[in-house]
């Protein structure tokens, strides 16, 4: 009503979402450019029998293989069993780090307390756990959930302790002087603060997640995408080994781009560099 | 009224700080009482204790020695009365203007809070921009939404923290009218931190200038000229020089 301002800027949403779209799929699409133009070359050498078939079939090998399990109805079963370990696990070692650095990040007592323990902990490699949990649960479900929750943990955590304590003590004022209650302030100041460096670490610890249960299925299973390496091995079929391995990234990439739009939905008020990047390009 | 009776500020454990010979004084003996409607400028080079004296008025900090009181009663913490601009917006990124705005009104029926975020907008300029975030808004249009933030309560009292310093020159003169006009409408008293001498003389009804280490308030100058007030005006310009004259130390 006073001075209308001269100050005149971009209103949300005024780039069109679907050319943003467009642009996102094209630049999605140029990542596939390397995978297939080395793909090319290794099926071509395969056939020029460059590398001999026993120890690197060609792509087309690989494939075949993975369709003749896939219609018997195993490689399902198999992806399955390691998609729902990798899941559990990381449910129970993401949780654990979400309580456990909520508690430390916002009480300094029972930071003090805690910390030490846990970072003690952490030095710990986690593969060293193997023995210990195959004496305590056998080799069963419990101990391969528990080392892939272990080794989810630990980026989480860290992630989310540094967070919290990295919050602009500015902004904590602003909730002090505007009266915010303890729950509005962890609702509206402390959480969506916390929230990108949170994100960072469930990303860091899902990668970790896939990295243990491949760890978990080699240290003795009958079914998931670890074994069928294993039997492969032993089977002597390199190309079951190699289609493990794809799936094995293609599973990995697959959660991780979930997170990461997840993410993006949930940082979009961010000012990030990435950004301008996209514009430009644009 | 705000009364400030003999405030003194040092940082830091005192009873540890003054063995190892530590102790920071900020302030010492400030007494200042800004009348109802008033406003009243605070200037003095960096590190005077200025931000120190305004925080411990808000009730964000806590005196070491004195007393301070708000209508008589006294100030243990920040109150809904007093609306605070910092030099820095302190918008969270998060949130768009509509709920930065917000942030003040947390305690009040939905209905409620929404007319008085509407208003307040308004009030600001910033009605094309409510549902924006941060990120999209100039400094001078972040700045008029922690105002918004600060008054959408309707305080008695506003305390700003050299709101306008770091913006330029046009838009920091736009913004003093602004925040004149909305005065001349809701007259809260105001205390207003700053070290441009001349937004201090076009503004205030009274200047403090404060100096030393630990700071105290070393003059008290009148403003007597009629608003508005022209910033080329001879009598405008002779209290600058006056003022700035005080505030030198040599
Ligand atoms: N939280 C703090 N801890 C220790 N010293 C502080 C703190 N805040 C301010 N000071 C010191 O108190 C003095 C006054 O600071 P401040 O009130 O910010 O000055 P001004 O706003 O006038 O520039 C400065 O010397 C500063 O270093
Ligand atoms: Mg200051």
């Amino acid at each position: 009503m006073l001075v209308e301002t001269v100050e005149r800027r971009a209103l949300p949403g005024w780039r069109g979402t679907a050319a943003k779209a467009a642009v996102s799929s094209a630049s999605h699409l140029k990542g596939l450019i390397v995978p297939l133009v080395l793909a090319a070359v290794w099926e071509i050498a395969a056939r020029a029998e460059a590398i001999p078939a026993y120890l690197l079939p060609a792509p087309s090998e690989v494939l075949a293989e993975l369709s003749a399990l896939a219609e018997g109805g195993e490689l399902w079963e198999h992806i399955a069993v390691t998609v729902w370990r990798v899941a559990v696990g990381f449910a129970v070692g993401a949780g654990a780090a979400t309580l456990l650095g909520a508690l430390t990040g916002s009480s300094r007592l029972l930071r003090e307390l805690l910390d030490p323990t846990i970072q003690a902990l952490k030095a710990v490699p986690s593969l060293a756990w193997v023995p210990l949990f195959i004496l305590w649960f056998g080799i069963f479900e419990t101990s391969k959930v528990l080392l892939i929750a272990i080794g989810v943990f630990f980026p989480i955590y860290l992630n989310l302790v540094t967070g919290i304590l990295g919050t602009d003590r500015k902004l904590v004022e602003v909730a002090r002087v505007c009266g915010l209650s303890r729950f509005d302030l962890v609702r509206r100041v402390l959480i969506p603060a916390t929230l990108p460096s949170y994100l960072t670490g469930l990303r860091a610890g899902l990668a970790l997640g896939w990295m243990f249960v491949i760890a978990a299925e080699l240290m003795g299973a009958s079914k998931g995408l670890g074994f069928l390496m294993i039997d492969g091995q032993m089977t002597g079929r390199p190309a079951v080994i190699i289609g493990a391995l794809i799936l094995f990234a293609l599973a990995g990439k697959a959660s991780d781009a979930l997170l990461e739009a997840a993410s993006k939905r949930l940082l979009s008020w961010q000012d990030g560099f990435g950004e301008t990047q996209e514009t430009r390009n644009a | 009224m705000l009364e400030i009776s003999d405030v003194g500020k040092v940082f830091g454990d005192p009873a540890a700080a003054a063995q190892a010979g530590l102790v920071h004084h900020a302030l010492d003996g400030v007494d200042l009482t800004v009348g109802q409607h008033e406003i009243v400028s605070l200037v003095g080079t960096s590190g005077c204790g200025k931000s120190t004296l305004l925080r411990i008025a808000s009730g964000l900090d806590l005196p070491t020695t004195g007393r301070v009181a708000l209508d008589g009663r006294a100030v243990t913490g920040p109150t809904p009365e007093v609306g605070m601009v910092f030099q820095e917006p302190r918008l969270m990124p998060w949130l768009t203007v509509r709920e930065n705005v917000r942030l003040a009104l947390l305690d009040l029926p939905k209905a409620e809070q929404d007319a008085r975020i509407a208003e307040a907008i308004e009030d600001v300029g910033l009605s094309k921009f409510i549902d924006a975030y941060p990120r999209q808004l100039s400094g001078g249009m972040a700045q008029r939404t922690a105002i918004a933030r600060a008054l959408v309560r309707q305080p008695s009292f506003l305390l700003l923290d050299e709101p306008f310093s770091a913006l330029d020159s046009f838009t920091r003169q736009k913004l003093q009218q602004h925040l004149l006009a909305l005065w001349e409408r809701s007259r809260f008293t105001m205390v207003f931190v700053t070290h441009d001498v001349l937004e201090a003389v076009s503004l205030s009804d009274r200047i403090l200038v404060m100096r030393g280490h630990p700071g105290r308030i070393h003059r008290e100058i009148r403003v007597e000229i009629p608003r508005p007030r022209a910033r080329t005006a001879p009598e405008v310009r002779a209290l600058e020089e006056e003022i700035v004259a005080a505030l030198d130390l040599s």
